[in-house]
């Protein structure tokens, strides 16, 4: 099996689980427990709330664990509106892009409801916001600018630190959704100015459901889980152990390779892009300059992405689509939509992303398997001109 | 799965795909902007379906049922192709996830399409079942009734 959805998910690493192993069956103490068996617990939490703190220029005592990436931007924004309302600042304005994920997106649509307002930054073709758009959208009633720092469909990375350096000139808080970005890129709270960042551990070789906000020291955000008063009353509920120290020693060992696996992985995504985008009527989604080492996404005109998936799987290739027939939908992706492809174009897309344990041989496969299927596809399409090699859309 | 292995068994080993040369009846139905497009081609000789060709684009379901249909109505009197429903091509696939439903809609009214031109061809009255709400003008302009697109 090819596995090249590594943007979905990934394998747990092999020190992640290690390190996890004994937190299941010895050293199953509650953390909240005043006995030594429950201590140690605590201190193995702390410890690796400071390796993840320093991989991404933090102070321990801004993580805080979660449950993963979407109760972390649930949290930071439905925390910051709440701490406006406690601080009776009138503010009801969010800034945000049209292209982030749907934990955002669906969050501020219902606070819409609830009588936010939102606005949603367009992007350039490439998937980009452009940080003086960001400027303008600012108001004095403006509490929360929440800005992906890498998208998960395109791997466009998003000029995060532009944006922070405006909102904290503006004085409004800053959030970035880093799910994509933590492990696979540098990150860099100072530099990016951010006061709330979003991250979850099984985007990198971490275990699922267990994540982190990180919270800017002084920042009293509020909780959005109330209970038994875990992670200074901030998150409630007990902890997570093992997935913690799962999620610190996947990130550790992550950003320690980084240098060379972002070296190595662009490698691989350049080859992808340098083969696929031979194909006639195909394109590069995203920015070919600032994406994301791991990932390669295209849109092959005339090819529908949920059968191009389903004929890459009989191959043993994983890849994904943001095409609406891949999901219970019916619409192709908020995103592909976003930079400007038009419906038709949008249903043929495909991202391939990369880890640290895909090939050379890997690529061989896939460039040699994705040009079959798409060509299959398109001569069964009778919206492909065959002798022409080009879709005829206008009927 | 997501799919039967019927459906999948006809995604991935279509039957009748292509054109006929000269067909009797030819119907198109859905639209690129909702990612799906069934082409049906017909031969007819004294009312009897004597070979059935199709070209789709769309998902794995669109494959599927596009192939199922042409198997069901091959040999088949053109009246008795008539009765086709949409019902009867998920049902022989066993079954479509609930939402992908539209398929077979859409697999259903390609061959009527198809029968509907090929009465038109013959100069005789397009039966009822024939007219599709797809081949309305509005189609194209956001009123699509083929329930996979939004409008």
């Amino acid at each position: 099996m090819i596995y090249v959805d590594n943007a979905a998910t990934t394998r747990l690493s092999d020190v992640a689980l290690k390190a996890m192993m004994p937190y299941f069956q010895e050293h199953y103490g509650n953390p909240s427990s005043l006995y030594a068996f429950g201590q140690q617990a605590k201190t193995d939490l702390d410890r690796a709330r400071a390796d993840i703190a320093a991989t991404m220029n933090a102070r321990p005592e801004e993580i805080f664990f979660t449950s993963g990436g979407s109760e972390s931007d649930n949290w930071a924004i439905r925390g910051v509106a709440r701490l406006m309302e406690l601080k009776k600042k009138p503010g009801r304005h969010i800034i945000t892009s049209s292209i982030e994920h749907h934990a955002i997106m669906h969050t501020l649509q219902d606070m819409e409801k609830e009588g936010y307002e939102v606005t949603w930054l367009p992007v350039d073709r490439y998937g980009r916001v452009d940080p003086a758009a960001v400027r303008e959208a600012i108001r004095p009633d403006t509490i929360l600018i929440t800005i992906m720092a890498a998208n998960n469909e395109i791997g466009t990375i998003e000029p995060v630190a532009e944006i922070g350096a405006i909102a904290r000139e503006a004085g409004v808080l800053f959030h970035t959704d880093a799910v994509q970005a933590v492990g696979h890129i540098p990150v860099d709270v100072e530099a990016w100015k951010c006061d709330l960042m979003s991250f979850s551990a099984h985007k990198f070789h971490g275990p699922r459901g267990v994540g982190a906000l990180y919270v800017r020291k002084s920042l009293r955000l509020p909780p959005l889980v109330a209970g038994g008063g875990q992670e200074k009353g901030r998150r409630s509920g007990t902890e997570n152990v093992a997935g913690v120290i799962g999620m610190a020693a996947a990130l550790t060992e992550v950003v320690k390779k980084m240098p060379e696996e972002n070296r190595r992985q662009a490698a691989l995504r350049d080859r992808i892009i340098e083969g696929l985008t031979k194909l006639p009527y195909t394109r590069l989604t995203g920015d070919p300059v600032n994406r994301l080492p791991g990932t390669a996404s295209f849109v092959f005109e005339g090819a529908e992405g949920e059968a191009l998936l389903l004929h890459l799987d009989a191959k043993g290739i994983c890849g994904s689509s943001g095409s609406a027939c891949s999901s219970a939908s019916l619409d192709p992706s908020h995103v592909l939509l976003n930079i400007g492809l038009p419906h038709e174009v949008a249903h043929g897309s495909l991202r391939i992303s990369l880890s640290d344990n895909n090939t050379e041989e890997d690529v061989d496969v896939i460039l040699k398997e994705v040009p079959l299927a798409v060509d299959y596809l398109r001569k069964m399409s009778p919206v492909w001109d065959e002798a022409a090699q080009k879709p005829v859309w206008e009927m | 799965m997501l799919y039967s292995d019927k459906v999948m068994d006809h995604f991935e080993h279509p039957r009748n795909v292509g054109v006929i040369e000269n067909a009797d009846g030819v119907g198109q139905v859905g639209n690129p902007k909702c990612g799906d497009i069934m082409k049906m081609y017909l031969k007819i000789d004294d009312g009897i379906i004597t070979d059935v060709k199709f070209k789709t684009f769309g998902c794995g379901s669109a494959i599927a049922t596009s192939s199922m249909a042409t198997e069901m109505i091959m040999g088949k009197s053109v009246e008795d192709a008539l009765k086709l429903t949409n019902a009867a091509v998920a049902e022989a696939l066993d079954g479509l996830p609930g939402y992908k439903m539209h398929c077979s809609v859409l697999a259903e009214e390609a061959i009527k399409a198809a029968l509907g031109d090929y009465y038109r061809r013959r100069g005789e009255p397009v039966p009822p079942e024939c007219v599709l709400p797809c081949e309305d003008e509005d189609h194209h302009h956001g009123a699509c009734s083929c329930g996979s697109c939004g409008d």
